[in-house]
């Protein structure tokens, strides 16, 4: 009897729990689904044609693989540095009476919402970026990194909103990662008389796995956020390496123009850009996950977790 | 003391201050966000705010009553679907960790937890805008709810496994079966922690627009009907701040305001609640 209920509970249950499984595979399906006509008609072009133009029936995806690619990577080159700051001062250096609200408030940074951070963007940053823009020096404009026209929306707006939005993503996991690395390795490096900073090195390096993973996971964020790139990228379909040129992203392109979407191709175009970033997000987090579970395998086994809620939060 | 040992400190103590600065470096902006928003939102930001619906262009004032009734319905929606299969999902994952389907699930947690809500938002439409032809509140809620499936079955899952193993011995000792043990005793052990992560995983869905912005669409008037677009107090803020009228962008800053304080109130209460549950963990075990 007890052994039958036992049988139906796992059963029950794990009917629902695949439930998980089936939504992960029918965002799949959907998007192979709604994007054949696209799929078909263009094939493997799509990744590399520049034109984007819905009256003329002509859709190439590079503007926005470029940039989403490039606000990202340059959000992650701005945040990765201080996001380990923070990581680090919070996990070994902070003061103990400081640590618990340090940690809500950066936590309070990941908790605010993308269309806040979009609307500060607009109304705040993207003045400060062209003011900044205009006070370039003629000779630094040759440079095609700061070519083109000063408008304040464009990449540099975008890549400085995202990097502060994923910093804190970033900072919570490397700090968790530091917090499980054992004592008695900073203990040893103490004793062989390292300085503060050369113990934490090697902490750092002991968790360089699971601080990869972390990177990784503000990677994975940046790559879907939408609202706040849309808000301030200037949206313009181009390929350009210019800080100051208004460019487009994958998110910001489907956001703008899925509901404008007249045609049928137009429709499945814009359902292949968001099947191409679903493929581009799973690879970074699947990776991020799989660096962060090799460390939890090894050393996080015993750590304690009790802030269940909060992390998740984060 | 060399000059070798030196350089050693000063490199030390240079790192040190760097670390400490990228702290202050992440809290200006969030000070800077806070400051700006709430000092634009809160003149506009009276009873009427709440009470009124959206004025027409030219007429100053008016409120965003229906688009925050429209965001609770959402949010009621999306916890209708998620709480359920969130929970007994986690109660899954918990209960047989080793089993290959848990390993595959609570991947596939992970990986719809990393899924980009506008992606979410474009499988919302096709299950349910598309094949009705018609953007609906229900579609919105079907959005979010897939946003919140991942966060509730990892925190079910991880606050189960906190409850200490005395208890499911205790009940099995008594003849409890499995699954009376798991319902009866071992769940609402955890009931006050897995809440709190409903709570806060809805102050998450909460603050997303783009999902939103092609299922539950927007809409200009009163409606509570689920089979009809309806407003949010997100996709609200996004029309109006993308208008060129300055009596919207106060309106844009007034909803933004009442957003941050959302999330402010229920990040504070999971933070209380965590603490509290912490402690009475430390006491029972």
């Amino acid at each position: 009897m007890a052994k039958h209920d036992d049988k139906l509970f796992r059963l029950s249950t794990g009917i629902v729990a695949a439930s998980v499984l089936l939504i992960v595979a029918g965002i799949a399906a959907t998007l192979i689904q709604g994007s054949w006509l696209s799929l078909r008609q263009f094939g493997f072009g799509f990744w590399r044609t520049r034109t984007w133009d819905p009256v003329a029936g002509q859709f190439g995806a590079l503007p926005f693989i470029w940039g989403t690619l490039y606000s990202s990577l340059l959000a992650l080159l701005l945040s990765t540095p201080i996001a380990l700051g923070i990581a680090v001062f919070l996990a070994e250096l902070s003061p103990r009476v400081l640590r618990q609200p340090l940690i809500f408030l950066t936590e309070l940074l990941a908790a605010i919402p993308s269309i806040v951070y979009g609307l500060w963007g607009m109304f705040v940053l993207v003045p400060v970026v062209r003011s900044l823009e205009v006070a370039t020096p003629q000779w630094l404009r040759g440079v095609p990194l700061f070519s083109g026209p000063p408008l304040g929306v464009g990449m540099l707006a975008a890549a400085l909103v995202l990097a502060v939005m994923i910093t804190p993503f970033s900072a919570a996991v490397a700090r968790e990662i530091l917090r499980a690395v054992p004592t008695s390795q900073r203990e040893a490096a103490y004793a062989l008389g390292a300085t503060r900073w050369e113990a934490i090195r090697l902490a750092l390096y002991y968790g360089r796995t699971g601080i990869i993973g972390a990177v990784m996971l503000g990677l994975g964020r940046a790559l879907g956020e939408t609202m706040a790139v849309t808000m301030v990228i200037g949206n313009n379909p181009q390929v350009s390496l210019s800080l100051f040129a208004p460019q487009y992203t994958m998110a910001a392109v489907i956001a703008n123009e899925f509901t404008e979407a007249a045609d049928d191709l137009y429709l499945h175009a814009l359902v292949e850009i968001g099947l191409v970033l679903f493929i581009l997000t799973i690879i970074v987090n699947a990776l991020s996950r799989l660096l962060l579970w090799r460390v939890a395998d090894k050393q996080l086994a015993g750590a304690p977790s009790a802030a269940a809620p909060v992390a998740a939060a984060a | 003391m060399t000059g070798y040992d030196l350089r050693r400190r000063a490199t030390s103590r240079a790192l040190e201050v760097f670390c400490a600065a990228s702290v202050v470096l992440a809290l200006v902006p969030l000070g800077l966000i806070l400051f700006y928003v709430v000092r634009q939102g809160l003149p506009a930001l009276g009873p009427a705010f709440f009470t009124q619906m959206p004025k027409p262009v030219g007429e100053p004032g008016g409120g965003m009553a229906n688009a925050m009734v429209g965001t609770l319905i959402l949010l009621g929606l999306a916890a209708t679907l998620a709480v359920p299969v969130g929970i007994v999902s986690g109660v899954f994952l918990s209960e047989y960790k080793g089993s290959r389907l848990g390993s595959a699930v609570r991947f596939a947690a992970d990986v719809l937890n990393g899924v980009p809500s506008i992606v979410i938002g474009i499988f919302a439409y096709s299950v349910a805008v598309l094949p009705f032809k018609r953007f609906t509140a229900l579609a919105g809620g079907l959005a979010l709810g897939v946003m919140m499936l991942p966060l509730i079955v990892r925190t079910t899952e991880e606050l189960l496994r906190l409850v200490p193993e005395s208890f499911r011995e205790g009940a099995l000792a008594l003849g409890a079966t499995r699954s009376r043990a798991v319902w009866s005793v071992i769940l609402p052990a955890a009931l006050p922690g897995i809440l709190t992560g409903v709570l806060v995983a809805l102050a998450r869905v909460a603050g997303e627009t783009a999902p939103l912005l092609f299922t539950s669409l927007n809409n200009r008037f009163w409606s509570t009907r689920l089979d009809q677009p309806i407003a949010s107090l997100t996709v609200q803020v996004y029309t109006y701040a993308n208008s060129p009228y300055e009596d919207w962008h106060r309106q844009a800053f007034a909803g933004a305001t009442v957003l941050i304080a959302a999330v402010l109130t229920f990040s504070l209460l999971a933070r209380f609640v965590t603490r509290r549950l912490e402690r009475m963990h430390r006491g029972t075990v």
